[in-house]
């Protein structure tokens, strides 16, 4: 079938331009981007002037198939996606048990296929259920469709594992996705060293940590020449040693979550565990360090770390609670605060939240480009709500931004030419 | 001059005229513990439960003492007898104790904000036994009226707190209460025991104890736990003691009528020395754990009043 959006605000990332006009979508891919009038026998939809953008590539999201179904399942998950305008989900394998075989990885692959309206692309672990010792089927895995390998916020503690690990999957080409932190200086800690913690009597991390887990990292990739991306670089200390490893030429990329750049230490407030992320939310000055790195290009890319924990898990003192915020439908309105703070325009945020991750990734997604996938999102950028976490699609309620009033809608969301999510429906 | 908490949750939420009230009431219980006949009616028919999530042996007599003297039931439930360790969670005890229909509950436990998060839950007035590395508050009030009685006042004075910041919930009650009433505070310690951000507290940081008992007129010594030579916190109990014991040669430093203060149970020869905690004409030990008793008192008085008016209002709305 042939859509025809008419009248859209069209963002395009790699352009970094926006343009009014109408777009084709044709046989699962984008047919035409401009003025051209409505092909005979197409449904016409009017953008009424609204923005139309790649949909998301959100990397790092957790469904909780298989181990923790009741917390989120690739169906519920795959109707956030589609109410949040995340066209592909590309999900963690830190699951019970964790992904580190190409059977498991096979069986999610079917499972998400079969009920999800979005596309899902899979991570594997680097190492077997994740403990750092013995190196997963990094071929087979490939094989099997796995998109990058990573231990999650399981750092690999040994620098002989993980050098051989990295030395192998240079081998073989495949991107692996490290998690800077230091583990012995960040164990144990709840949130993030400062006048805060210590006030609230939390034990800290001081961000050196992820400096030190980030430098470790950097040494390893400058021996083995691997493909490196660092999950979530969230302090301002760690900027300028990944500024030196791109200027070195490593084949390095970095990301952040949505949270880091919206929500700081002090959010935490009376101890609400909402807020206890992983690593720990930072200082306001981090804070507005990280959105500018995400301005500038320096870091890569925004990730939702959608991360679902049901009540009984955060309904606990805050150094018990389980860490982790869903953010699969709150990721665009909550990524609308840095566009109406004036902090970069659309483009600029669709380039990190929908070219960069598929580009990294190697996949066609995340282009506003004639035979591109037809995977869009149409929103309004302006619409205020207050959100009320038990609206969300997520069989978690878990976000921090209940009871908060955000402005920036999804209107509709298109994956492969199909409309898969329609507001008010 | 009014108390207006629901809760004792932490010093962080009085303001002063909430702490001077309940000091101004605890002087008059002192008077009343002085007594042969201690009985009061105040808590008459209320019903008080102890809960003690982490050991305590003082402060848990101090509660249940100061609940029986104002005339309540008291009942403690220590964690070893009670349903957590059968993987019931902190909110499920929590609703099953407030099914019985408590007045006051008091409540201590080894996570900080632990007792925010129980208080949020339940219906009567919840008093925080201190919570993790977070507030200890009857605490710091016995100390504040501790050192009122012997100062005469509590404000414009320089308190130096010694020892184990980072982990000690009384150096957090007393930092946050003393800034309230408007007090100089040192804190004295190695900086691996020095909580972060602390410049940002508005007091002045020493980690030579000579230079921070300058001048002092009440030194607060804190103990130091045992378990912090394991997380390389310190070299050795003998160094500690040290650099960082008092005694009678480094208290020379303060001023010549300066008092000495600690929460208790005291570390004899690591943290201060013995005879020096003994020496009625400086160490106010003894002093502070009598304290402790009417400032509980008084606590659990202004709470029981509070609830009895948010009651007779509930009642007057049924009506209405």
């Amino acid at each position: 079938m042939t859509l025809y959006l008419q009248n859209a605000r069209i963002i395009d990332p790699e352009a970094g331009t926006e343009t009014v006009g109408n777009v084709i979508l044709d046989g699962g891919v984008i047919a035409a981007i401009g003025q051209a009038s409505a092909p005979a026998g197409a449904e016409v939809i009017d953008c009424d002037g609204k923005c139309l953008a790649p949909g998301i590539v959100d990397i790092g999201v957790k469904v909780c198939e298989p181990g923790e179904r009741h917390k989120e399942s690739f169906r519920s998950a795959g109707l956030a996606a589609a109410a949040g305008g995340v066209t592909t989900m590309v999900t963690r394998p830190d699951t019970t048990p964790a992904i580190d075989t190409p059977e498991l990885l096979e069986f999610v692959t079917r499972r998400a296929a079969e009920v999800s309206p979005v596309r899902i692309r899979h991570m594997a672990a680097l190492t077997k259920g994740r403990e750092g010792r013995e190196m997963v089927e990094v071929g087979f895995m490939l094989d099997a469709g796995a998109v990058a390998f990573t231990d999650c916020d399981n750092v690999v503690t040994s620098t002989k594992v993980a050098s051989r690990c990295f030395t192998y999957a240079r081998s073989l080409g495949a991107l692996v996705i490290g998690h800077p932190q230091d583990p012995g200086l960040s164990a144990g800690a709840a949130v993030t060293n400062g006048k805060f913690a210590s006030l609230r009597g939390l034990p800290g991390v001081h961000p050196m940590a992820e400096r030190m887990g980030f430098d470790r990292d950097m040494a390893l990739v400058e021996m083995t020449g691997v493909r490196y991306h660092a999950d979530q670089i969230t302090s301002a200390r760690t900027l300028p040693a990944l500024e030196q490893a791109k200027r070195n030429g490593l084949d390095v990329t970095a990301g952040v979550s949505i949270h880091h750049l919206t929500l700081n230490e002090l959010d935490v407030g009376d101890y609400r565990t909402f807020f206890k992320v992983t690593p720990p939310l930072r200082s306001e000055d981090d804070r507005l360090a990280m959105v500018e790195a995400v301005a500038s290009g320096l870091i890569d890319i925004i990730s939702s770390m959608h991360t679902p924990q049901d009540e009984e898990s955060k309904r606990l003192p805050f150094e018990e609670a389980a860490s982790g915020a869903v953010a699969l439908e709150t990721f665009l309105p909550a990524a609308m605060r840095l566009y109406h703070a004036g902090a970069m325009d659309l483009p600029t945020l669709f380039r990190a939240m929908s070219l960069n991750p598929a580009k990294r990734l190697g996949l066609p997604q995340g282009r506003m480009a004639e035979g591109a996938p037809a995977d869009l999102v149409l929103f309004d950028p302006d619409a205020p709500f207050l959100l009320d976490r038990f609206t969300l699609r997520s069989k978690s309620k878990n976000t921090p931004f209940d009871g908060q009033r955000m402005e920036g809608r999804v209107l509709a969301t298109f994956v492969g030419g199909q409309q898969v999510f329609r507001a008010g429906e | 001059m009014t108390f207006r908490a629901r809760h004792l949750l932490g010093i962080e939420h009085l303001a002063p005229d909430e702490i001077r009230r309940v000091l101004d009431l605890a002087d008059s219980y002192v008077d009343v513990n002085r007594r042969t006949m201690k009985q009061s009616d105040a808590l008459a028919g209320m019903t008080q439960i102890n809960m003690f999530f982490e050991a305590s042996t003082r402060t848990q007599a101090s509660f249940e003492l100061a609940g029986k003297r104002l005339g309540a039931d008291v009942m403690n439930m220590s964690v070893a007898q009670s349903s957590v360790k059968k993987g019931e969670t902190l909110i499920d005890t929590a609703m099953t104790l407030n099914a019985m229909q408590p007045d006051l509950l008091v409540v201590r436990h080894p996570s900080s904000g632990a007792v925010n998060l129980l208080a949020e839950k339940v219906n009567c007035a919840v008093l925080n036994a201190g919570d993790g590395r977070h507030e200890h508050p009857t605490q710091a009030l016995l100390d504040a009226l501790t050192i009122r009685r012997a100062k005469g006042r509590i404000q414009r004075l320089t308190v130096a707190i010694c020892g184990d910041i980072a982990h000690s919930r009384v150096a957090r009650s007393n930092l946050i209460l003393l800034g309230k009433m408007e007090n100089r505070v040192r804190l004295i310690g190695p900086p691996t025991l020095m909580p972060t951000g602390v410049a940002d507290f508005g007091c002045e940081v020493y980690d030579d104890m000579r230079e921070g008992l300058e001048g002092a007129d009440v030194v607060m010594m804190l103990r130091l736990q045992k378990e912090r030579m394991d997380g390389a916190f310190i070299p050795s109990e003998r160094e500690y003691y040290h650099r960082y014991g008092l005694d009678a040669e480094k208290l020379a430093y303060a001023k010549p009528d300066a008092i000495v203060m600690h929460p208790g149970p005291m570390n004899r020869g690591v943290e201060i020395d013995g005879t020096l905690a003994d020496d009625i004409n400086r160490s106010v030990i003894q002093e502070q754990v009598e304290m402790g008793v009417a400032v509980r008192m008084a606590c659990m008085d202004l709470l029981a009043r509070n609830l009895r008016a948010e009651r007779g209002r509930a009642a007057v709305g049924v009506m209405a």
